[in-house]
């Protein structure tokens, strides 16, 4: 019993994991970047969530949507003030090293206004717990809300990006930005659209998150957020699915650490884990190898 | 008045001038050639034209609009179709996806179906090859997606670069065929090459480019007659 309940934790933390992983995969796969900020994304989001709980009564659904909507536009401004100026001439590196500025520029925002105390996040599900097994199995409400998310997130962006004109748009962004300008796909938009849906996902998942582990700091999403990075990498980054499956299998290894080995070493567990992986596989569980060009 | 002119077109990587002056023009229904050696400077005007590379100075007018400064994904929808060199295919996407990417700006989808079918009668082996991934084609099969592609376009000029490029001998014979005949069809083509022999072949009239000056032109034939021309592109 208690290995179940370890394994239903780990894949309600993996869903978190996998929707943040999915923001990662998705920019890395469209723009070729990776976005560092994006683990402070989740924190704006459960903040906004939080401002609008506490400080303006809405109820959880609508906390929620505002966090959605503040996080797409963030995600977006972010794409065209810091990014964009950049991804035509300057190196990689130039990029990186802004994420990694706009990262701490959120953070020392968040900072400004909310202060560096913790919060306590109220969880925006009031669903009962689901007792099972005569009430030795406890699966909490929010838990099941979040993997349900997460797999009609996976679904519902695989059917948006193999049916809507967007998600085609994307794949050939992803492949060859030239070639896609040549059909008449607008790059810049579809790499806006692509940090709009990464920052709106990011959002749900900072509210899943802290409505799991409630305590909500400005530095709330530095770790969430490199573990997903860790996660797009673990499932092949660049792959929708392998993000999926790579959130999920960090978060059960991450609790099943916990549970049975050690709290304290469980992160170094589970990045030995993705180094071991990276090793025997370099591009990760679902990566495909680099086509080369003709 | 030409379908397409170029007009004194100045284009630069950096400080290096790739493009010096370059002015010339194509009628509609014409076949021209742009030919000339390695690093001449043929991809670059045609990157210039469909606005993937931006020009220092220079203006480039079709069917009567200045382009100069149309953006890159605003150019197909005008009626201008570019098959880049080195093909470029979606290689993770099918044949058919790829044909499809050809036709995204297109708003009417019944009459995108009907390009389609012209598309697969010109290339069977496209059909055939339909639900396969771009990347596992042959070069040659690669080439004919490419050009199937710029054609989901409905394009009134398409713009070659190099399509006979790694191809074996009938190869060539069968991607210049194709070239003839959607000249026939009464698409406008502009045909970058280094076969200079076959290109001058199908072409009306041709432009000879030397480290991005346009040394030589005139009409196909005689060009072909041309001594200078026959020493240095014709291995004569
Ligand atoms: N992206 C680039 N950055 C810097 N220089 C470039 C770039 N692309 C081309 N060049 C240079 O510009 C010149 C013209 O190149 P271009 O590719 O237009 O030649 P080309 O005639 O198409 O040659 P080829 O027959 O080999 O395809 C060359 O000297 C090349 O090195
Ligand atoms: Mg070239």
């Amino acid at each position: 019993m208690k290995f179940l309940s370890y394994l239903i934790n780990g894949i309600s933390l993996g869903s978190v994991y996998a929707i943040i992983a999915l923001g990662y995969t998705m920019v890395y796969g469209i723009a070729k970047m990776l976005n560092f900020a994006h683990g402070d994304v989740i924190m704006v989001g459960a903040y906004a969530a939080f401002a609008c709980i506490m400080n303006a009564s809405l109820p959880p659904y609508a906390a929620v949507l505002v966090a959605i909507v503040v996080c797409t536009v963030l995600g977006v401004l972010i794409e065209t003030v810091a990014y964009r100026p950049l991804l035509s001439a300057a190196s990689s590196l130039a990029v990186l090293i802004t994420a990694i500025g706009v990262s701490y520029f959120l953070q020392n925002v968040v900072l400004l206004i909310f202060g560096a105390n913790a919060k306590s996040f109220q969880s925006v599900v009031s669903l009962p717990n689901l007792k099972l097994a005569d009430g030795a199995l406890n699966i909490s409400g929010v838990t099941i809300v979040t993997v349900i998310s997460c797999i009609l997130i996976m679904l519902a962006l695989t059917a948006f990006i193999s049916r809507t004109k967007t998600g085609q748009a994307m794949l050939a962004v992803s492949e060859d930005k030239g070639a896609a300008q040549l059909m008449g796909i607008n790059v810049n938009g579809t790499i806006a659209v692509t940090f709009a849906i990464g920052s709106g996902l990011a959002a749900i998942a900072g509210v899943l998150l802290c409505s799991a582990y409630p305590s909500l700091s400005p530095y709330t999403g530095s770790m969430p957020g490199i573990k997903a990075f860790t996660a797009a990498v673990f499932g092949g980054i660049g792959s929708i699915p392998g993000a999926f499956l790579g959130g999920l299998l960090l978060g059960i290894i991450e609790i099943l650490a916990k549970g049975y080995i050690s709290t304290e070493l469980s992160d170094a567990i589970v990045f030995s884990v993705l180094i071991i992986i990276l090793l025997v596989k370099p591009t990760g569980l679902l990566g495909r190898k680099m086509q080369e060009k003709v | 008045m030409a379908m397409l002119e170029v007009k004194d077109l100045n284009v630069y990587y950096g400080v290096i001038q790739a493009i010096k002056g370059v002015s010339f023009s194509v009628d509609e229904g014409e076949v021209i050639a742009l030919i000339g050696a390695n690093g001449a400077g043929k991809t670059t005007i045609l990157h210039t034209v469909t606005g993937l590379v931006a020009p220092k100075s220079g203006s480039i007018i079709f069917e009567g609009k200045v382009i100069t400064k149309v953006p890159a994904h605003k150019i197909v929808s005008l009626g201008m179709a570019h098959v880049p060199e080195g093909r470029r295919v979606f290689a993770q996407l099918s044949v058919l996806q790829n044909l499809k990417m050809g036709a995204f700006t297109r708003k009417d989808k019944d009459e995108v179906e009907h390009t389609l079918e012209a598309v697969y009668r010109r290339f069977p082996r496209l059909e055939e090859r339909r639900n396969q991934l771009a990347g596992t084609l042959s070069g040659g099969e690669q080439q004919m997606l490419a050009m199937g592609r710029a054609l989901m376009s409905k394009p009134r000029i398409i713009l070659m670069d190099e399509p006979s490029m790694g191809l074996s001998p009938i190869l060539v014979d069968e991607i210049f065929d194709i070239i003839r005949s959607v000249s026939a069809g009464g698409t406008t083509v502009l045909l970058v090459e280094q076969n200079a022999k076959k290109a001058l072949g199908i072409a009306d009239r041709a432009y000879v480019l030397e480290t991005g000056t346009i040394v030589k032109e005139g009409v196909a034939s005689q060009l072909l007659e041309d001594d200078a021309i026959r020493k240095a592109y014709l291995g004569e």
